[in-house]
């Protein structure tokens, strides 16, 4: 249908303002974002609440419009096009999108119809969705008596009921157990391979970006503050990096880490230091030394290889996990 | 593209956009369906979806049962029951259409609002779907009401083209009040502030109509307000059209009014999906 490399998905300066609602100045959401995918590759957007990649699904699966800028989806202007658009791409929303007062098969059956299939065509469709997604033994049971896992595994079979181009998961996998998340993984890789289905997901799991996509747009308010494959966005950062958790917050433990040579992207938060260096084995006895010349206790130390939770540090300035842990609280 | 056989015909350039009159109609069964099947899957609502009319006839046909009685009052046969079938038929379309945008707040609060917004379904369908599957509780609900009234002793000498009539006026005050809630719901989305509106809406236009008085008796300025009240358009032409000699020039401005009133709401609820989506 469409060449190889071609350009699946293209966002190009997005603006999204929302008002601030009782005096309060406008929320900008989108400030300039600019994404593309390949098609038939898998992109992620990594960032926090709030950082805009919900925005940036909805405005390309026609929910929303932007204030400026450009967005197509398989070569459709979405912007312009919106009813053409909405036949090649699926949403799989961060809330649950079935009805749960109908079956797993009639949840399926009635979104095939809904997107064009015929009634017979749907229902060969929707056999054949809950057979790849185990749902077999439950098609004819009420969705509300499913499990999270089984719900949302119906969530993406529904989205996938037309064969879509394009597909959007926004947060697939929040919520979910290891297992039906090991299971998710396993089908949207098989989706990118096999069926050479688009995919763009967001996520708030790095582990997940790392695992699963072709490229990364790391996404901070409101723009992409880097992308790359994620070896790439690796790469770029040299060597490893030293975690040190004090057994108590001290002020004293900066400044005397600043006095190690060869450490670099020094930073704490709270009782936990972060720092790279070109080999964490032969810094890890410089760092202990100079923590405990200064009198700081130290619980542990972990040398790492960089992982995208450095590379978000690095440019978003804040570890990744402990951000996500306060939006959690 | 895919390596899994199957028969099915997918979305490809060349196949969208066609037959776009039929898939309106189409989608708007769909959505329909969608909503009888949640309906008849909660066996306690929708059994006390048909015993709550029996109940206002019952209870408002004793409760005001003297009222005849009030000079100025008029009834073409003196029997109350008789006088508020209609009124009782038209009330029981209002409340429950009322209630219709609740549909679309659990569709936000859930994904699937989002999920067919960004599917094919027109938003006209959608708005179609809703209001058809409030009709189609308000027709259940007026044989229920007819039922109980003739076994109960009521008649109705017009009742060849009245019944039709009636159960025609109560679809269009479902389609009225239904396109209203459905068009809050997109505006506020929130289950209380429908609640509220509702509620404060609901109430003024069941008791400034005839539904259950002649407003013949009430002060002047309620008959004043009752000309504008489309409850009051719905009672009148149904119970003017089961009465022994039907005056039409009461009955047919009155539908043309409801059907005409029906058409600008549910084009106003559809439009108000752009409001909904500028709140994404």
């Amino acid at each position: 249908m469409s060449t190889p490399r071609a350009t699946a998905l293209n966002a190009a300066d997005l603006v999204k303002t929302y008002p601030g609602g009782r005096g309060a100045p406008p929320v900008r959401a989108l400030d300039g974002l600019t994404v593309q995918a390949a098609s038939g590759s898998v992109l992620a957007l990594l960032g926090r609440n709030g950082a805009g990649k919900s925005a940036t699904v909805k405005i390309l699966t026609t929910l929303a419009r932007p204030d400026s800028g450009h967005a197509s989806v398989a070569g459709i202007d979405v912007l312009r096009d919106p009813d053409r658009a909405r036949h090649f791409i699926g949403l799989i929303a961060q809330k649950s999108s079935s009805d749960p007062l109908a079956t797993g098969r009639e949840n399926l059956v009635l979104a095939g119809c809904i997107q064009g299939l015929s009634r017979a065509d749907a229902q060969v469709r929707a056999r054949e969705l809950l057979d790849r997604f185990d749902l077999g033994d439950a098609a004819d049971r009420l969705v509300r008596t499913y499990s999270g896992g089984m719900a949302r595994k119906l969530d993406v079979a529904i989205g996938l009921v037309h064969r879509p181009q394009v597909l959007f998961l926004d947060e697939p996998t929040t919520g979910l157990d290891p297992e039906a998340r090991a299971q998710l993984w396993a089908e949207i890789g098989r989706l990118s391979k096999v069926e050479h289905t688009t995919v763009l997901l967001t996520t708030h799991y790095l582990e997940e970006a790392d695992q699963l996509a072709d490229r990364v747009a790391i996404i901070d308010a409101g723009r992409v503050v880097v992308d790359g494959t994620p070896d790439e966005l690796k790469r770029d950062l040299r060597g490893d990096s030293v975690q040190v958790d004090l057994a108590a917050a001290s002020q004293a433990a900066l400044p005397a880490l600043r006095r190690v040579t060869g450490l670099r992207d020094i930073a704490a938060d709270g009782a936990r230091l972060r720092a790279r260096a070109d080999s964490g084995a032969h810094a890890v006895p410089a760092v202990l030394a100079a923590l405990d010349a200064a009198g700081v206790a130290v619980a542990s130390v972990t040398i790492a290889r960089p992982s995208l939770d450095d590379v978000y540090l690095r440019h978003v300035g804040r570890a990744f996990h402990d951000q996500t842990e306060e939006a959690a609280a | 593209m895919t390596t899994t056989a199957s028969p099915a015909t997918f979305p490809t350039p060349r196949n969208i956009g066609k037959g776009k009159p039929a898939r309106f109609l189409v989608h708007s069964g769909y959505v329909t369906v969608r909503s009888v099947r949640s309906l008849l899957r909660q066996p306690t609502f929708a059994v006390m979806t048909l015993i709550q009319p029996i109940i206002w006839l019952l209870l408002f046909g004793q409760l005001f049962r003297n009222v005849i009685h009030i000079p100025g009052f008029t009834t073409a046969s003196g029997n109350y029951l008789e006088f508020i079938t209609p009124g009782v038929v038209v009330m029981t379309a209002l409340f429950s259409s009322g209630w219709a945008g609740t549909i679309y707040i659990q569709d936000m609060e859930r994904g699937v609002m989002d999920r067919l917004l960004a599917s094919p379904v027109s938003r006209g369908a959608m708005i179609v779907g809703t209001v058809a599957y409030q009709s189609i509780t308000t027709i259940a609900q007026t044989v229920v009401i007819f039922v109980i009234a003739y076994a109960s002793g009521a008649r109705f000498p017009g009742a060849a083209a009245g019944i039709p009539i009636t159960f025609l006026a109560a679809c269009l005050i479902s389609v009225v009040i239904a396109s209203f809630s459905d068009a809050v719901a997109l505006l506020l989305r929130q289950q209380e502030a429908l609640i509220g509106i509702s509620q404060a809406i609901i109430l003024p236009l069941q008791f400034l109509s005839s539904a259950i008085m002649d407003t013949r008796v009430a002060p002047a300025w309620v008959r004043d307000v009752a000309r504008f009240n489309p409850v009051d358009w719905a009672a009148t032409a149904s119970r003017a059209a089961l009465s022994a000699h039907t005056d039409w020039g009461v009955v047919w401005p009155r539908l043309g009014l409801l059907l005409a009133l029906s058409v600008v709401l549910g084009w106003l609820a559809t439009r108000a999906f752009g409001n909904y989506q500028r709140s994404l």
